[in-house]
């Protein structure tokens, strides 16, 4: 009885830190629409710039809380609503989605670069040397009381706010009918504000008080979040009362999982993902949504040609060559993996950038890849590629059937639960049996990987294994091509477009889904084994949600309508190495470069690849100057592998060259298209021609 | 053949009944009109039939077979088509992909391509076949949604404001289309407010109100009926 | 008498397609306006542009003789223009009291404005702690139009008042209407479902695809014209 109560306190004070997180995470969602994925992290930086005033700079405890709490925090969320979330309000659910991720994975960057993650940092609980009190006959320490006494006037005081105020009744009419809002004289954007405000304050109050149980880890403390939205879920994103019960079945689930889970080795990472479960259940218990009708903002998906395909996959494979015989082993090492992410990338296109369906568990499903190549190829047996496609194509049509239920932010959370049940539970398992077949995972450590065996060519080196993952990339960008050309690529984005109309034609949304989850899947874990050859041994780190960060914003970045997003993300995502190399200290800031970039794709909501393709069009069009290309990279190579010149000339030389090519075909092209005479000086500084006598009378006609 | 029958069809949000107690019936190879004044029901009621809204009671019936607990693609296979008020085009598709996506999902999808060029070419698009679908006007987005319904080949067509944003010649000639429509044996029900159109091209037409039929029969007796004047002038 | 609300020669736009093709309106202090017609005619974009939701292309806009167009609908709002737009007048989730409160930001107090509002539609108070939302549609029109009046505007905008509502409660709710234009507001009323406010309207104006096609009293010469709009020329 007495540990059943020691394990109810610590979960119900748990359940008071979720609570205040969560409850922040409702306010900022009703009032603004936008769901903050960046609110935990929020929280964490909170929690380490208290660490920094208090026990870095030894202020007073009540000054460093003063400081934190009442200063910086709100002045963070005035900051933030100013310069990105404002500009968020008026985008597609997608692109909102991937500001705050942006923001998620940018926080945690910040995080680790001003706070070395090596050194540890203790941070003592509030009144750590008053005793213990009794009540009745449960102990309870200071901390513990305070945390569960902050809850309550946290949740009173919401409860003021919001019901006997005039600010809580904007904020609450701004919910129901912005426009409405403006037209009594009321100012949405100051109800925006007070729920930037006081939700950045909510997560710091959470974050601090959470700091001292937990130890002070970026990734960790951001990722607590997860349990604080199984809460707000609970509460349906709506409901502050219910989002607080939501927070004590959370917390005390976790609680009593610690204190009565049978001792196993299965079992641990059960309860480390039981938040991460519960978010899972809670958001399959929402009831069905009705058919949506369209977003207005849609990202476009151009149609490529199959010529200009063609062009771009050999391309892809010549690069590949040309990085295998020119780099060596350590550089190899460093950008090889650039073809392998690059297909991870590429699962993107057709699930997110087709079908609209925004998953944050792709890199997950290529860590399943990896352990299946891993424990089914161990001798680089072909069969096994195939049937590691398969595998991971299963594991995606699994994750589509709950998926099914779920759009939009809801998609995003049940993706991203998924991908901690794998971090923190499946992946930790040791080998166990299935029906008869031994299944090791990471073994609870790292698996051995070795290359695939090209009938009786056996792939060893890294050289070889990137001139393989080139091709396969190549191939998936051509399987990719062929897709968005034919029928199912066409109901793919039909369906994305209108869901209504796709159903009232007669189209199945529910096969085509699980069709496009299990095609993303199975090549996400075709990355994921070639990855995995890339690195020899591979471990759960590798795959995890943090590490999935970067390549879906690069990806969305570049564009997901373009099959181009494959190359463009690996080597974006590997490019920065060049850098770095030349100058070390660039390592932290290019960590944050994917963050930054993400947060200004309100900009560019369409990627910059179209950008990019427009630019290379002219290149691709003329024949001259594209075979001049091709003499220039045949050239360099060609006195590189004779060792005339080093890497970075090879490397300094094609960059100019193909710059100055480009720049050539744009100006060849533009001499081509005769320039534009305004109508007055037809027939003078041009020749008159038959059809300009139809077009005046038009133009006359209808001025 | 395309018969449509619905009866005694309520759809209730809480205490508002949005349709009470509706019956309406759609014959193959005439037009039938549905109308009534904003918030009457209508688009309820293309829901309901269409397979995307329950009704609370009632029963749907197409072609004498119960349809009324089947889903919207299930009905569509049946030989359901309808357009949307709100516009629910494949905005990010062509012209001519929103038809082949009808067309490749309708009874004729072998000759898909056969048939998206013959709709084109019915209703004077072809020169539109590759322009984006999102960059159309109301009025000619409204043409394509017809024409994307029509590509599933249908036997009852519902359509839901087709003709709202055309002018007066084109609407001469959307007029001549149903009417072509129904020669075909298709079953057209029309929701307009273009009232010359209406008793132009309908054989039969229903009145909503408040979510009750109030009349129905031909359209030179609607014309002339008291109850539907009264019902769009407001009077009690 | 000199009009407090005058719509010169406006002209708008909806992506480039012409809505309004030059409209002239005039409400004077204590009228009541219809503004009628088909669907599509224009008629809600006129109120739009009348309280600033809209930009015009050209034409002026005028309240009591001081040239406003331009100015956001705030301003407009501050100059005593109030909009009851078409079927959502009121903050669903918010009680019939926080609704109220919402009209405070003009510089009234709360008690002046559940006096007025409870004042002029005593069921108000009886519900005063229910949630809009579950208010029967009269009721919530009633909401609508008391938060317009708490705010004692000059000009009031009325968008289909009677949508999905019982004729009686039709009439019911325009009784109220001319009341407040008796006390000396300009009341401007778009509808689609004419008879009811004929009844109270001091002048009719019927439009057609983004034109004033007649002016008048509210006569049966009216009615006649109104029918063959709705219904087509039955010649």
């Amino acid at each position: 009885m007495e540990q059943f109560l020691a394990f109810g306190v610590v979960g119900l004070t748990t359940a008071a830190v979720y609570a205040v997180i969560g409850s922040g995470l409702v306010l900022t969602y009703t009032t603004t629409g936008v769901f903050n994925f960046a609110h935990g992290a929020t929280g964490m930086l909170a929690a380490f710039s208290y660490w920094q005033l208090a026990e870095g700079w030894g202020l007073p405890v009540p000054v460093a809380l003063a400081l934190v709490l009442l200063v910086l925090a709100p002045g963070f969320g005035l900051l933030l609503e100013r310069f990105v979330l404002r500009h968020a309000q008026g985008l597609g659910d997608a692109q909102r989605l991937v500001i705050t991720v942006a923001l998620l994975s940018g926080f945690i960057a910040t995080a680790r670069w001003v706070w070395d993650p090596n050194e540890p940092r203790p941070l003592s609980p509030f009144f750590v040397d008053r005793e213990p009190f009794r009540l009745g006959p449960a102990v309870i320490t200071w901390h513990q009381a305070i945390t569960m006494a902050v809850a309550v006037a946290v949740a009173a005081g919401l409860w003021a706010l919001l019901n006997r105020t005039r600010t809580g009744a904007e904020m609450r009419a701004t919910v129901d009918d912005r426009a409405l809002v403006g037209l009594t004289g009321a100012d949405p954007v100051r109800a925006n504000r007070v729920a930037w405000m006081l939700g950045t304050q909510l997560a710091a109050v959470g974050g601090i008080l959470i700091a001292p149980t937990v130890a002070l880890d970026a990734s960790q403390l951001s990722l607590l979040i997860v349990s604080a939205y199984a809460a707000a879920i609970f509460g349906r994103l709506r409901s502050l009362p219910l989002t607080f019960l939501g927070a004590v079945v959370v917390g005390c689930t976790e609680s009593f999982l610690t204190g009565y889970l049978p001792q196993n080795e299965y079992l641990p990472g059960l309860r480390l993902a039981a938040p991460a479960l519960l978010l899972f259940a809670v958001l399959l218990l929402f009831p069905h949504r009705r058919l949506r009708g369209r977003d207005r903002k849609l990202i476009p998906v151009p149609m490529p040609s199959m010529r200009g395909t063609a062009v771009f996959a050999a391309s892809i494979v010549a690069l590949g060559v040309l990085l295998a015989t020119t780099l060596g082993e350590e550089q190899a090492i460093t950008y090889g993996s650039m073809f392998a992410l690059g297909v991870v990338a590429l699962s993107y296109v057709p699930l997110t950038g087709y079908a609209g369906q925004v998953s944050l568990c792709q890199l997950s499903i290529a860590g399943i890849g990896a352990v299946v190549w891993a424990q089914l190829g161990a001798h680089g047996e072909l069969w096994a590629l195939g049937a590691t496609i398969l595998i991971s194509a299963v594991v995606g049509a699994l994750i589509a059937l709950p998926a099914l239920r779920l759009s939009g932010v809801y998609l995003a959370l049940g993706t991203t639960a998924f991908t901690i049940i794998l971090d923190r539970w499946i992946f930790t398992l040791p080998s166990f049996e299935l029906f008869g077949v031994r299944i090791a995972l990471f073994r609870q450590g790292s698996a051995e990987v070795v290359g695939p065996n090209l009938f009786g060519l056996r792939l060893e080196d890294t050289a070889q294994i990137m001139v393989f993952a080139a091709v396969c990339l190549a191939l998936a960008v051509l399987g990719v091509a062929a897709l968005r050309r034919g029928t199912f690529g066409r109901r793919l984005i039909a369906l994305r477009d209108s869901e209504a109309a796709y159903a009232t034609l007669g189209g199945n949304l529910l096969l085509a889904k699980v069709l496009v989850f299990s095609l993303s899947a199975g090549l996400a874990g075709l990355g994921g084994a070639l990855y995995g050859m890339h690195l020899r041994s591979v471990t759960a780190e590798n795959f995890n949600l943090v590490a999935g960060l970067p390549i879906f914003l690069i990806a969305v970045i570049g564009g997901l309508g373009m099959v181009g997003n494959g190359l463009f993300t690996g080597a974006s995502f590997v490019g920065p190495n060049v850098l770095i190399s030349v100058a070390p200290w660039l390592h932290n800031p290019m960590g944050l470069l994917p963050a930054l970039v993400g947060i200004g794709v309100s900009r560019h909501p369409e990627g910059v690849l179209p950008m990019m393709r427009r630019g290379w069009e002219p290149l691709g069009r003329d024949r001259t100057v594209l075979a001049a290309l091709l003499g220039l990279f045949a050239l360099v190579w060609a006195l590189r592998l004779g060792d005339v010149i080093g890497g970075w000339t090879l490397f300094v030389a094609l960059l100019v060259g193909a710059h100055l090519l480009q720049k050539a075909a744009a100006v060849r092209q533009a001499a081509q298209t005769a320039p534009d005479v305004p109508v007055e000086w037809w027939g003078v500084r041009r020749p008159w021609r038959a059809e300009d006598k139809e077009v005046l009378a038009r133009g006359l006609a209808a001025g | 053949m395309g018969s449509l029958q619905v009866s005694g069809v309520t759809v209730a949000f809480g205490g508002h009944r949005a349709l009470d107690d509706v019956a309406m019936t759609a014959e193959p190879g005439r037009v039938t009109g549905l109308i009534g004044p904003n918030g009457a029901g209508k688009s309820t009621l293309f829901d309901v039939v269409s397979g995307l809204r329950r009704p609370s009671s009632g029963r749907v019936v197409l072609d004498g077979r119960d349809v009324t607990r089947l889903g919207p693609a299930r009905r569509a296979r049946h030989g359901l088509a309808r357009t949307f008020q709100r516009l629910e085009l494949f905005g990010r598709l062509s012209v001519g992909d929103n038809l082949r996506v009808a067309a490749e999902l309708g009874p004729e999808r072998r000759r898909a391509d056969h048939v998206v060029t013959e709709i084109l070419d019915r209703l004077g698009l072809a020169h539109l076949a590759d322009t984006p679908s999102d960059s159309l006007s109301t009025g000619v987005a409204r043409l394509v949604e017809v024409g994307r319904a029509m590509a599933a080949r249908p036997k009852l067509l519902l359509l839901d404001e087709p003709a709202a944003g055309q002018d007066g010649e084109e609407t001469e000639r959307f007029a001549a289309l149903l009417r072509s429509l129904a020669g075909d044996g298709t079953a057209v029900v029309l929701v307009e407010h273009d009232m010359g159109l209406v008793m132009n091209v309908c054989d039969e037409v229903h009145v909503l109100n408040l979510g009750k039929i109030i009349a129905s029969g031909p359209p030179e007796v609607i014309r002339r009926d008291e109850t539907v004047l009264a019902a769009y002038l407001g009077d009690a | 008498m000199n009009p407090l609300l005058e719509l010169r020669e406006i002209r708008a736009a909806y992506d480039g397609i012409t809505a309004l093709h030059g409209v002239d309106l005039r409400v004077g202090a204590g009228q009541v306006v219809a503004l009628l017609g088909p669907n599509g005619a224009g008629k809600t974009t006129t109120l739009r542009v009348a309280a600033g939701v809209h930009p015009a292309e050209s034409g002026r806009l005028l309240l009591g003789g001081r040239d406003l167009t331009g100015a956001d609908p705030r301003d407009l709002a501050r100059a005593g223009v109030c909009l009851i737009p078409e079927g959502r007048g009121v903050f669903p989730n918010l009680s019939v009291r926080d609704n109220l409160l919402m009209m405070t930001f003009t510089g009234r107090s709360r008690e002046q404005v559940e006096e007025v509002a409870f004042a002029r539609f005593p069921i108000l108070a009886k519900r005063a702690t229910q949630t809009a939302g579950t208010l029967s549609g009269g009721e919530q029109q009633m909401l609508a139009l008391a938060r317009g009046l708490a705010t004692d505007p000059a000009v009031l905008l009325l968008d289909e008042l009677s949508m999905g509502l019982a004729p009686l409660i039709v009439a019911e709710l325009y009784e109220q209407v001319a009341e407040i234009a008796r006390q000396g507001v300009a009341v401007l009323v778009v509808e689609q479902f004419a008879a009811a406010v004929l009844d109270i309207a001091d002048h009719a104006a019927v439009m057609v695809r983004g034109r004033i096609e007649r002016h008048g009293r509210p006569d049966d010469g009216l009615r006649t014209e109104l029918s063959a709009l709705y219904l087509g020329s039955s010649t």
